[in-house]
């Protein structure tokens, strides 16, 4: 690892302040992050640590919908949503594994927007709307392909707010070695508009399945999905599977994820 | 170079250090405490799990600096005083839950973690929750039977010894 | 359970409480005084030439003490192979040079070309990176069958090819079982891979070399399975230091699976470096490092051929395996694929002609050598396999056509040059049925099938050569060292024991089990003795951990040592007794004079031994040590049965194992836990092979699975309980405690058995599918479905 500079304010004005210089760059969990340093693949040189700022943390409900601290980690959220949002909870519950999901963020998460990530399919399958600093982002407008989201220089992600769905399931079919999701499902029924998305095939990283929404907002069955997978032009092959593997895996999981949600 | 402090088996340690250290080689070099080990890069094999405000941390994977003030506990401090083993690691030795010992101290920690959690776990529960330690040379078999034993369950049909 | 905790006894391990609770002592929890750091450079290219080499923004870079090249070790010898592998045409092997550090070339990503010590491992790697090297890239060398093409790119230009060596065994049989071949009434082909695997110890390398000025003398600590080898290798033929100026410690080390064994080029530079900048020089791999530079394992590509007549009876065995050396040869790498391999190629059965080809090839990858079962899991997999669809083929049981070609009568001479000295394959199989509950397998796979899952059944057996090895004979095979094992027995004066093996344990639990053989012998408490190992200064001899030879060679050494020692203190008993020494018996830690009360304690004896006040000085020396090398008559031949059950998801693909049964006969068992251990262990290493890992090089030599990440180690949640069981022994022959090891065992027979459950899975949902190249992972399984 490069040397770094670790700064650890207090307050989001003043990280917002430490973010200001181009050099500067987040610590959230740092699940992702520090991996990546230590192979020298990303050198800042100063981080800001999240951790300490007392407006990033904890997970609030409101009124039909619940929103969660940036620096919430995987297994407060799967603790605190087990009852309110168990589909969210599931998701977050099986991330990595226990001593990561104590540390890796939600905010981290989704700012890295790794193409394998669940977050992201919980984000855009839940219909989030992304806080940060500056303005709400919904889901649907803040993921832009591969570890690219909306965020601007110096922004970063303070909270993302879930409104409940009436029925919600994740469905995630595991890469053997990195146990990221090799294809992972996330669908969320609201009234009659469902939503599904899916994290860990695309090339362009996590995107919504239109096709199967529009199936299911009609029947909301695991049967309304027979037959369908997306198509594989455009999904990733790897020594892992194949697109069309991928995009077989995209249709299995998505029926076991209705299946759950619509148990 | 920053001064970081922290309680490291109920001890408060105080040290200066490159802000770049990582917990597990601030145990291991500065503290000496070299029961932590490290066996990877990617934060997957969980040879470096300790316990940071009584969760269940990668070691390798969270700087020095982001434990000021906590209480750190690692694998020297879990047996008694006087030498006597806890009861997990009594049950690793009971039943051969290691062999060359190198994941030994991060898998022991993760069980620790794992029954304050979750006093009775289930077989399935307990092969789920260790998928972030990696061991070579058990098949996991006894470490399995090890962590049910230390639960209190009755693993003696399991496989003859 | 023996109440003496001897031989027979599951012990608990004395070792564990110093791994519990964090005071093991690795190799990197070492550090020495005033000691620098080195970080090696490594190609990031497959194969390319070096036109040059700036090391000057380098050198002058903060901390940094030298940054050493290939020019710095011309000097120097290569890092040398110990196994000279003779051709079918009597011609000895290609053998290229293996440099410490890249010269003018690189030949697999990975290879180090430079490197930098500095006061600090930070320092080290920032000035790496201001060493400028100009490599003009070559095409790499990647697939085997493509490598010996006419034409073909060459990894070595001054080799005549990239064929190492065209081996064939038994030379004088392969017209013999050509022939018997073609006039076969049933002929079962099968074409496989041996996917090529990482190791993997949890505990990456290290090495830290020291050099005492004043006595011109060093010392390396590493993480070796033999550290008297590594000082062989090391000492006489890279750097030229005579044995009693080097001394080489292991101390407890991470796991070792083979991939320790060999001598590797980071050893060799701390030991070098540490002199030249005279300070004590560090290096730790990091994981990634450790999948560039340890040495890989299995890699062959083989078509196997069985001849069978009408009932099923084996007639003749033909095989033509590929098998990858990398760009190098490592230290045993040539022997694998071809005496650890060819003759196990008979398996458990009468089959009266056998013919091995193998040919080895350079390709621009990270060299291949011993990796746990080395050759022996190649062969039993091609074998098992090829059983397997053979009885498919003939519509007979996959149990009964192994009974049917059954060796039962040993003494037995195979055509590939083993003599099974004992053995029971029908009580092994019998065993196994009943634990494995074949009977209720078509109920369970009912009740699988309501669940939407497919169930398979796969059996197997397998039989290994271990014991390595009767030193006479690799000698004449083309080892470049002898295989024995030595130990010495050290009585102190109050009858404690002290033994030095240079047997190493790494995780195998010798400083257990060892005692217990040494307490039953004598009759005292276990906790009297006491094994030291793993350091050449304090270990005579040794040939180390490796193809499950500790306690049938090591133990062997240890047991004749510890004879030498109680056969004097017989006469010393003897003498204080005032009877004859044939009339004296060692029972329960006393000598008595046989048929009277007179005796006397082992303690006493010790005792006078080291204070000769009443003591026969005119025939006997005072103390009590002896030493004894043990050099094995035979190999020893653990041999089993395996059987398992597996669900495959028919919507993934995915396979999960539902049961496992292995029925072992290793001879006689000295500590059931720790052999349970290691059958477990092993058990999951071959289901690992079999369902998870696979180390995967593009076309470019790059390396795919450079991390934990694409490399896929299996968790606990990938595996289940295993069922095992070692009652059926038949102890060996020929050593004196009728050992035979079980360390490789596990590894060895499971492959096959996830396999052949699989493609009983699949078949008998319909699917025509005889064969899935490991390892068996969702994407491949479900292609397979789809036809």
């Amino acid at each position: 690892m490069y040397e770094v500079i670790i700064t650890r304010p207090r307050t989001l004005a003043e990280a917002i302040d430490l973010l200001g210089s181009d050099e500067s760059q987040p610590l959230a969990g740092g699940q992702t992050l520090i991996p990546t340093m230590k192979q020298r693949l990303a050198a800042p040189e100063t981080l800001v640590s999240l951790s300490g700022v007392k407006e990033l943390a904890g997970i609030t409900r409101g009124d039909g919908e619940i929103t969660i601290g940036a620096t919430a980690t995987h297994a407060e959220v799967a603790r605190e949503l087990a009852d309110s949002y168990p589909a969210l909870a599931a998701l977050a519950g099986n991330i990595g594994d226990p001593a990561v999901r104590n540390r890796g963020t939600i905010g981290g998460s989704l700012a890295n927007n790794d193409p394998a990530a669940d977050y992201p399919a919980g984000a855009l399958g839940g219909n989030a709307t992304i806080i940060t600093n500056d303005r709400e982002i919904p889901a649907d407008q803040f993921f832009g392909g591969m570890f690219t989201t909306a965020l601007l220089e110096g922004e970063i992600i303070t909270a993302v707010k879930f409104p409940l769905p009436d029925a919600a399931a994740y469905a995630k079919f595991d890469q053997p070695a990195s146990r990221f999701a090799l294809a992972g499902v996330f669908v969320a029924r609201f009234g009659d508009v469902v939503r599904v998305a899916v994290t860990g095939a695309s090339e362009e990283g996590v995107f919504r399945w239109e096709a199967a929404e529009q199936a299911l907002s009609g029947d909301f069955s695991a049967a309304a999905l027979d037959g369908m997978k997306p198509d594989a032009v455009g999904m990733i092959g790897d020594l892992h599977g194949s697109p069309e593997y991928r995009a077989h895996l995209v249709g299995v999981m998505a029926r076991r994820a209705v299946a759950v949600a619509a148990g | 170079m920053t001064e970081v402090s922290m309680t490291v088996n109920g001890r408060p340690v105080r040290a200066d250090v490159p802000d770049n250290t990582l917990l597990a080689d601030f145990l291991r070099e500065n503290l000496e405490l070299t029961g932590t080990h490290v066996g990877c890069d990617t934060a997957q094999c969980g040879a470096c799990v300790v316990h940071v405000n009584g969760r269940a941390v990668k070691s390798c994977n969270i700087f020095a600096l982001e434990c000021e003030g906590a209480e750190v506990a690692t694998i020297e401090g879990e047996a008694a005083p006087d030498g006597t083993l806890s009861a997990i690691q009594q049950a690793f030795q009971d039943h051969h839950g290691l062999q060359c010992g190198f994941c030994t101290p991060g898998m022991v920690m993760s069980a620790k973690a794992l029954l304050a959690e979750n006093p009775e776990p289930t077989e399935a529960e307990i092969r789920a929750y260790l998928k972030g330690n990696i061991c070579r040379c058990t098949g996991y078999h006894n470490i399995v039977r090890a962590i049910m034993a230390a639960s209190g369950q009755d693993v003696s049909n399991i496989a003859a010894e | 359970m023996p109440a003496d905790g001897g031989i027979g006894a599951s012990t608990r391990r004395r070792e564990d409480v110093r791994f519990l609770t964090g005071q093991g002592r690795y190799t990197d929890d070492i550090n020495i005084h005033n000691q620098a750091h080195v970080f090696f450079l490594r190609s990031d290219m497959a194969h390319g030439r070096i036109n040059g080499i700036d090391i000057s923004a380098a050198e002058k870079m903060p901390g940094v003490l030298k940054v050493f090249t290939a020019a710095d070790f011309a000097e120097v010898g290569g890092i040398p192979c110990g196994w000279q592998v003779t051709d079918r045409f009597g011609e000895p092997m290609q053998e290229p040079k293996h440099p410490v550090l890249a010269e003018g070339f690189v030949r697999h990503v990975g290879e180090p070309i430079a490197a930098v010590v500095a006061d600090t491992l930070q320092q080290a790697r920032d000035a790496a990176e201001a060493i400028e090297v100009d490599i003009e890239a070559l095409p790499a060398v990647v697939d085997m069958a493509a490598a010996l093409e006419d034409g073909a790119q060459k990894v070595h230009e001054d080799l005549k090819s990239n064929l190492c060596y065209d081996w064939g065994f038994v030379e004088e049989n392969r017209d013999a079982v050509d022939e018997a071949i073609r006039k076969a009434p049933h002929v079962t082909t099968l074409e496989l891979v041996n996917q090529r695997l990482v190791a993997n110890p949890v505990e990456p390398r290290v090495a830290i070399g020291v050099h005492d000025r004043a006595d011109d003398e060093y010392t390396l600590y590493t993480t070796s399975q033999n550290p008297h080898v590594i000082r062989l290798l090391m000492g006489a033929f890279v750097l030229g230091i005579p044995e009693h100026k080097l001394r080489v410690v292991s101390p407890d080390v991470g796991g070792g699976f083979g991939t320790k064994i060999f001598h590797y080029q980071e050893e060799a530079f701390c030991t070098f470096a540490a002199k030249v900048v005279n300070r004590p020089v560090k290096w730790r791999a990091s994981r990634s490092e450790a999948f560039m530079s340890d040495a890989q394992g299995r890699d062959h590509v083989t078509k196997i051929e069985l001849a069978l007549d009408e009932e099923g009876h084996f007639l003749a065995i033909r095989t033509s395996t590929l098998a990858n050396m990398g760009a190098y040869l490592s230290t045993f790498a040539p022997s694998v694929p071809t005496w650890l391999h060819g003759t196990l190629m008979a398996g458990n059965y009468r089959t009266p002609l056998i013919y091995v080809n193998v040919r080895a090839v350079f390709t621009n990858t990270v060299p291949v050598d011993a990796y746990r079962g080395a050759g022996r899991p190649e062969a039993t997999f091609q074998l098992e396999r090829v059983i397997d669809k053979a009885a498919r083929e003939l519509g007979i049981d996959p149990v009964e056509i192994r009974r049917r070609n059954f060796i039962t009568e040993f003494p037995y001479e195979t055509p590939v040059a083993l003599t099974y000295d004992t053995g029971d394959y029908h009580a092994t199989m019998d065993k196994l049925m009943e634990l494995a509950d074949r009977d209720g397998f078509e109920a369970r796979a009912a009740e699988s099938k309501k669940r939407g899952r497919l169930r398979g059944f796969g059996v197997n057996c397998y039989i290994e050569a271990c014991g390595i090895a009767p030193s006479n004979l690799v000698g004449q095979l083309g080892a470049r060292a002898g295989l024995y094992e030595s130990a010495t027995v050290r009585v102190n004066a109050t009858g404690s024991v002290t033994v030095m093996t240079g047997s190493h344990s790494h995780g195998q639990g010798h400083e257990t089990a060892f005692p217990q053989v040494i307490a039953s012998m004598i009759g005292i408490d276990p906790s009297q003795v006491e094994i030291v190992h793993g350091d050449t200064a304090r270990v005579p001899m040794g040939m180390g951990t490796y193809g499950s030879r500790s306690l049938a060679v090591g133990g062997s050494a240890m047991v004749r040592a510890a004879e030498k020692v109680i056969d004097k203190a017989r006469k010393i008993a003897a003498h204080l007794l005032e009877a004859s020494a044939e009339d004296i018996e060692l029972k329960e830690g006393r000598f008595t004079v046989k048929g009277t009360d007179k005796s006397v304690a082992w303690g006493d004896v010790t005792l006078a031994a080291y204070v000769p006040h009443n003591y026969p000085l005119e025939d006997l020396e005072p103390g009590l040590e002896e030493t004894a090398f043990y050099d094995p008559a035979n190999f020893t031949y653990p041999a089993g049965a395996y059987a398992c059950e597996v669900e495959v998801d028919p919507e993934t693909g995915k396979v999960t194992v539902e049961r496992f049964a292995a029925v072992d006969d290793f001879g006689t068992i000295v500590n059931p836990m720790i052999v349970d251990g290691q059958v477990h262990g092993g058990l999951g290493q071959g289901i690992g092979q079999a369902l998870l890992e696979g180390c995967v090089y593009d076309d470019e030599g790059q390396l795919l699975t450079a991390s934990y990440m694409d490399y896929a180690m299996p968790r606990a949640d990938d595996l289940p309980f295993y069922s095992v069981d070692h009652s059926c022994a038949t102890p060996c022959t020929h050593n004196p405690l009728g050992v035979k090891g079980c360390g490789e065992a596990g590894c060895i027979g499971s492959p096959p058995t996830i396999v052949n459950a699989v493609v009983d899975a699949l078949q008998r949902a319909g699917h025509d599918v005889t064969h899935i190249d490991m390892p068996l992972t969702p994407s491949r399984v479900w292609a397979a479905m789809q036809g």
